[in-house]
C-alpha cells in the first residue's frame, strides 16, 4: 500500500433537526473544514440503518459520520439513543470485518454547534488520512470476487437485521 | 426507470456558490448523467426567473423529476416545491442538493468543492428517481393559543390575539404578570413612568374575557404539533382560594412573617410571607410563601386565616395540573440579568455601595423600598458622587461578547434621574461606546451631556475602597484608563452603579428542548430567519417574541409580540394547515406482528391489531422520525420520502466517483 496522502471520502448522515442545521450554520458562519464529507439528510439518526453504513463503506467511502442531536435533545425524544445503541452493535460487526473503529463515528452536534460538526469532519479526515483508504474489496473480501461478495452481502444484511432486533429486544 | 426525465438546476447564488464551485462545469457534467434530460446553471435559481425556468422545462421537456443544487433545503425547498407544483409536478418529485451551506461556504478549494458538488448532485439525481408523489395532510388548527411569559411581550401578544376574538392562555411563572417592565421606574428616552403605561395593559389582560391568566404556573410538558398541542401546566399552590379572594390585602397587613424580597425588589426590600409582588399586581390575589410563613414553618399562626373576610386562605391547597389543548404557542420568556458577582474586581456583594442597575431602578422608583430616595446602603445618606459603569458583562469575551443594547440608554436615564433628584451630585459615566441608535435616543444622550454628566471613555479596571491618595478615604475609587486622553485615572465616588447586561434565561435550554427547538451559543432561542422570520422558530406553531430571542428594549419587544400575534391569528384564520406527509406506513402483508416497532415509537403512534396480528401506524400521530422503519426486521415499514431505496440510491450517487465495481453485487 502506498503511503501517499489521499483525500478520504466520508459519508455523513445528518439528522434534519440538529446536525444538518449545525452544518448549515457552519456554512453560514463560513467555518472552513475539510471538503471530504458528503452529506445525506435523514429526519433522525434513528433512521440510519446499519446497512446504510455498510452500503456506504462498500460503495467506496472511507468513513461514515453519523451526526445527531445531543442525548436528551432529540427532536423525536430519544431517536439518537436508538442510533447510539445500533452504532455500538454495528461497531462490533465492523471489527469482525477487519474495519478500523475510527471509520464509523457518531457525534452529537446541536443546531448551534457548527464548530463541533466542522471539527468532527476535520478530525475524522485526519484520522482517515492516517489510516489510509478502506479498500473494501481487499479488507473485507480479501480480494475475492463475485461469489464471496454475494454471500457476504446476504450475511451483512442478516447480521444488520439481527443487530437491529437485538437492540430493540433490550428495551 | 429509464423513462424518468430529470431536470438539474445549478444555482450561482450570485457569487456565493459560483466563486468556489465551477457551476458551469457541474451543469455540463450533470447533463451527461443517467436520467438527466436537461441541466442548467443560473445566477439566482430562487428568483422568479429561475423558478419560471424550472416550470417551463417541466412543461416543455416533460420533466418528471427536478433537482436544484443551491442552498439549504431549509431555506428554499418549499420555494422550488412550489415551482414544481405550479407546473403540474407533485411537490415531492423534487430534491435539493445543498451546495452552498454544506459546500461552497465551507471551503476555498475550488477543485474539491466542485467535485463534492458533483457528487451531491449525482446523489440527488439517483435519489429523486425513487421519489413518489405524496399528498400533504390537512391539519385543523385549534383556535386557542398558549403564551408563555407575562412580561410586556406576553401581555401585548395576549391582548392582540384576544382582541381578534381568539382565546389565549397566558402562563406566568411569578405571582403577577408585568415582568421586568413592572420593576422599572421610568422608560427611556421619553421618561414615561413605566407603571403608568404598563399597568393599564395588565388590567386589560386580567379582565379580558378571552384571556385565561395562569399566574404562578409553570409549563411541564408539551406534546403534539402545530394546530394541536397538548400542554401540561402546573399551577403552583398559592394557598389562597382565588374564587373567594377579593384581593383586599387584609391578610398582607396582618401577616407577621417577613422575608427579603429577592425577586421583585432584588434584595433591596422586604415583603410579607403572604404577599403580592407589588401593589398593582395582576391577578390581585396574594401568594403565601411557605418558606417564610410562620404557620408552615412552625405549625402556628394562621393570622391571615383569622382576618380574611371571605375565608379564602387555604393551607391545604395543592399544586394543580391543567391539561390545555392549543393550536399555537408563543414563547415570551424574557431575559435574566447578568450576575455582577461574576466580575469580582467591581466589588459587587463585597463593597456595600456598589449597586446593580436593577437595584438602582428599584431605589429610584417612587413605589420602591426607599420611596424613590437615592441613598447609600445605610438607607439615609444621599451620595455626593455616583459612578455608572457601562457594559458590565457585555461586550466582553470573558462574559458575553454581544452588546446588551439597553444598558447605554438606561445608564443615561440614571444619570438624568440623579441630576433631577440630587442636583448637586456629580455623575460619571464610564463607557466603551455610547450606543444610542433608537428613535430619539441620540437626542436624549445630548440632553444628558448638557445636564453636566461626566463621560469617561474606557473600560473600568477596578472598583476599590483602598484609598491611596488624599480625598479617597471612605470613598469607592474607580480605576480606569481614560482612552480619550490616554491616561490612567482614579475617580473617587460615593456610589457605584453597575450597568449589568442582559442574558438568556437560566433555563432557556430546557424550555427550548421542551419545544424541540434550538438555542444559540448565548442561550437565546433561534429564530427561523434572523432578518425575515424573527418571530418564527424551526418548530411549526411555536413563535418567539421579545428578549428571549436576543437583547432588546421595550419598543422592539412590543413590535415582535405584535408580529408573533399576527402570525398566530393568520394561522387560526386559515383554519387548516397542510402538513408534510413524511410519515411511516406498515405493509400489513409483510408485517410479522413481532411488535418491535410498537415500543420504539416515541409518539405511541403504532397500534397492534390483536385480531390480525399486525401493527399499524396512526398517520396523524406519526412525526416521521423513521426509528421504526430502520428497526423493522421484515422491512414492512416504509418511511415516506426517506425510503431505504431512496437513501441507498443516494449513497450510490454521492459515491459515483469512488465506487469500486464489485461484480455481481446486485443492487439491494
Amino acid at each position: 500500500m502506498s503511503s501517499e496522502p489521499y483525500t478520504p471520502v466520508i459519508v455523513g448522515f445528518l439528522c434534519n433537526w440538529c446536525s444538518y442545521r449545525a452544518a448549515d450554520l457552519a456554512g453560514t458562519a463560513r467555518l472552513n473544514y475539510a471538503p471530504t464529507m458528503r452529506p445525506i439528510r435523514v429526519m433522525c439518526t434513528a433512521r440510519v440503518e446499519p446497512q446504510f453504513v455498510i452500503k456506504a463503506l462498500r460503495e467506496g467511502a472511507d468513513g461514515v459520520l453519523i451526526a445527531g442531536c445531543h442525548p436528551g435533545e432529540c427532536h423525536y425524544v430519544e431517536g439518537n439513543i436508538k442510533a447510539l445503541r445500533r452504532y455500538t452493535l454495528l461497531k462490533q460487526m465492523l471489527r469482525q470485518f477487519g474495519i478500523e473503529e475510527e471509520r464509523v463515528q457518531i457525534v452529537w452536534a446541536a443546531a448551534s454547534e457548527s464548530k463541533v460538526l466542522a471539527d468532527a469532519v476535520d478530525a475524522m479526515t485526519l484520522k482517515l488520512q492516517a489510516a489510509g483508504p478502506l479498500r473494501w474489496r481487499q479488507t473485507v473480501l480479501n480480494g475475492h470476487g463475485a461469489e464471496h461478495a454475494v454471500r457476504e452481502s446476504a450475511e451483512v444484511r442478516r447480521a444488520a437485521a439481527l443487530a437491529a432486533q437485538h437492540v430493540e429486544g433490550e428495551r | 426507470m429509464s423513462e424518468e426525465r430529470v431536470g438539474v438546476y445549478v444555482c450561482h447564488c450570485g457569487t456565493n456558490i459560483a466563486k468556489t464551485i465551477d457551476v458551469q462545469d457541474v451543469a455540463t457534467w450533470a447533463a451527461r448523467q443517467p436520467h438527466v434530460t436537461v441541466a442548467r446553471d443560473y445566477k439566482f435559481m430562487c428568483s422568479s426567473l429561475g423558478q419560471e425556468m424550472v416550470e417551463q422545462d417541466i412543461t416543455e421537456h416533460g420533466l418528471t423529476r427536478v433537482v436544484v443544487a443551491a442552498c439549504s433545503p431549509h431555506m428554499h425547498e418549499k420555494t422550488f416545491q412550489g415551482a414544481c407544483e405550479r407546473a403540474g409536478l407533485n411537490r415531492f418529485m423534487f430534491e435539493m442538493a445543498n451546495i452552498r451551506e454544506l459546500n461552497s461556504w465551507t471551503t476555498r478549494d475550488r477543485e474539491s468543492a466542485t467535485q463534492k458538488a458533483k457528487s451531491m448532485v449525482r446523489g440527488a439525481v439517483e435519489r429523486v428517481i425513487h421519489h413518489r408523489p405524496l399528498e400533504m395532510l390537512p391539519v385543523p388548527i385549534n383556535p386557542n393559543t398558549l403564551i408563555v411569559g407575562g412580561g410586556i411581550a406576553g401581555i401585548t401578544a395576549a391582548l392582540d390575539i384576544a382582541n381578534a376574538g381568539y382565546h389565549v392562555y397566558l402562563v406566568e411563572r411569578e405571582p403577577s404578570i408585568g415582568g421586568h417592565m413592572a420593576q422599572v421606574d421610568k422608560t427611556f428616552p421619553t421618561l414615561d413612568c413605566s407603571a403608568c403605561i404598563l399597568t393599564p395593559r395588565m388590567v386589560d389582560v386580567g379582565q379580558h374575557p378571552n384571556i385565561t391568566l395562569l399566574s404562578y404556573s409553570e409549563l411541564e410538558q408539551v406534546d403534539g404539533h402545530v394546530g394541536n398541542f397538548t400542554v401540561r401546566v402546573r399551577k403552583k399552590a398559592r394557598f389562597i382560594n382565588e374564587a373567594l379572594c377579593t384581593g383586599c390585602g387584609d391578610c398582607i397587613e396582618k401577616c407577621p412573617g417577613k422575608a427579603l424580597d429577592e425577586t421583585f425588589e432584588v434584595g433591596l426590600g422586604y415583603r410579607k410571607a403572604v404577599y403580592k409582588p407589588f401593589p398593582q399586581a395582576v391577578p390581585k390575589y396574594p401568594v403565601i410563601d411557605p418558606e417564610s410563613c410562620i404557620f408552615f414553618q412552625r405549625g402556628k399562626c394562621k393570622a391571615c386565616e383569622v382576618v380574611c373576610p371571605t375565608h379564602a386562605i387555604d393551607f391545604n391547597q395543592k399544586d394543580e395540573y391543567l391539561q390545555l389543548t392549543v393550536g399555537n404557542i408563543i414563547l415570551a420568556t424574557g431575559y435574566d440579568l447578568f450576575d455582577a458577582r461574576k466580575i469580582p474586581q467591581y466589588g459587587y456583594g463585597r463593597l456595600a455601595n456598589v449597586f446593580t442597575s436593577m437595584e438602582f431602578e428599584r431605589m429610584v422608583n417612587a413605589a420602591g423600598p426607599t420611596d424613590g430616595q437615592i441613598v447609600l446602603r445605610d438607607g439615609i445618606t444621599p451620595p455626593k458622587s455616583v459612578g455608572i459603569i457601562h457594559c458590565v458583562g457585555s461586550r466582553d469575551k470573558h462574559y458575553h461578547e454581544y452588546c446588551s443594547r439597553v444598558c447605554c440608554m438606561y445608564s443615561l436615564k440614571f444619570a438624568h434621574l440623579i441630576h433631577e433628584r440630587l442636583p448637586d451630585t456629580e455623575v460619571y459615566n464610564f463607557y466603551i461606546d455610547i450606543r444610542a441608535s433608537g428613535k430619539r435616543y441620540e437626542e436624549f444622550y445630548h440632553r444628558v451631556l448638557e445636564e453636566g454628566t461626566h463621560f469617561i471613555r474606557g473600560r473600568v479596571a477596578e472598583v476599590t475602597d483602598a484609598a491611596r491618595m488624599p480625598g479617597e478615604e471612605g470613598k469607592l475609587i474607580i480605576q480606569v484608563e481614560d482612552t480619550l486622553i490616554g491616561k490612567q485615572r482614579r475617580i473617587p465616588v460615593d456610589m457605584v452603579i453597575l450597568s449589568v447586561g442582559v442574558q438568556s434565561r437560566h433555563d432557556s435550554q430546557e424550555v427550548a428542548q421542551l419545544f424541540g427547538m434550538g438555542c444559540d451559543f448565548n442561550g437565546y432561542f433561534i429564530e427561523r430567519h434572523p432578518k425575515l422570520d424573527p418571530v418564527l422558530t424551526m418548530s411549526d406553531g411555536v413563535f418567539i417574541a421579545g428578549a428571549c430571542q436576543g437583547p432588546m428594549a421595550i419598543p422592539e419587544t412590543v413590535a415582535q409580540a405584535g408580529s408573533a400575534a399576527s402570525q398566530v391569528i393568520s394561522l387560526i384564520s386559515q383554519g387548516t394547515l397542510m402538513m408534510e406527509p413524511i410519515r411511516a406506513r406498515i405493509n400489513a402483508d409483510k408485517c410479522s406482528g413481532c411488535r418491535i416497532c410498537n415500543n420504539l415509537c416515541p409518539y405511541y403512534a403504532i397500534t397492534f391489531h390483536e385480531d390480525r396480528k399486525v401493527s399499524e401506524v396512526i398517520t396523524a400521530m406519526c412525526q416521521g422520525c423513521g426509528a421504526c422503519v430502520s428497526a423493522c426486521p421484515s422491512s414492512a415499514i416504509t418511511g415516506a420520502h426517506f425510503t431505504t431505496e431512496q437513501v441507498m440510491s443516494q449513497i450510490e450517487g454521492i459515491l459515483w466517483d469512488v465506487r469500486e465495481t464489485i461484480p455481481l453485487m446486485a443492487r439491494s
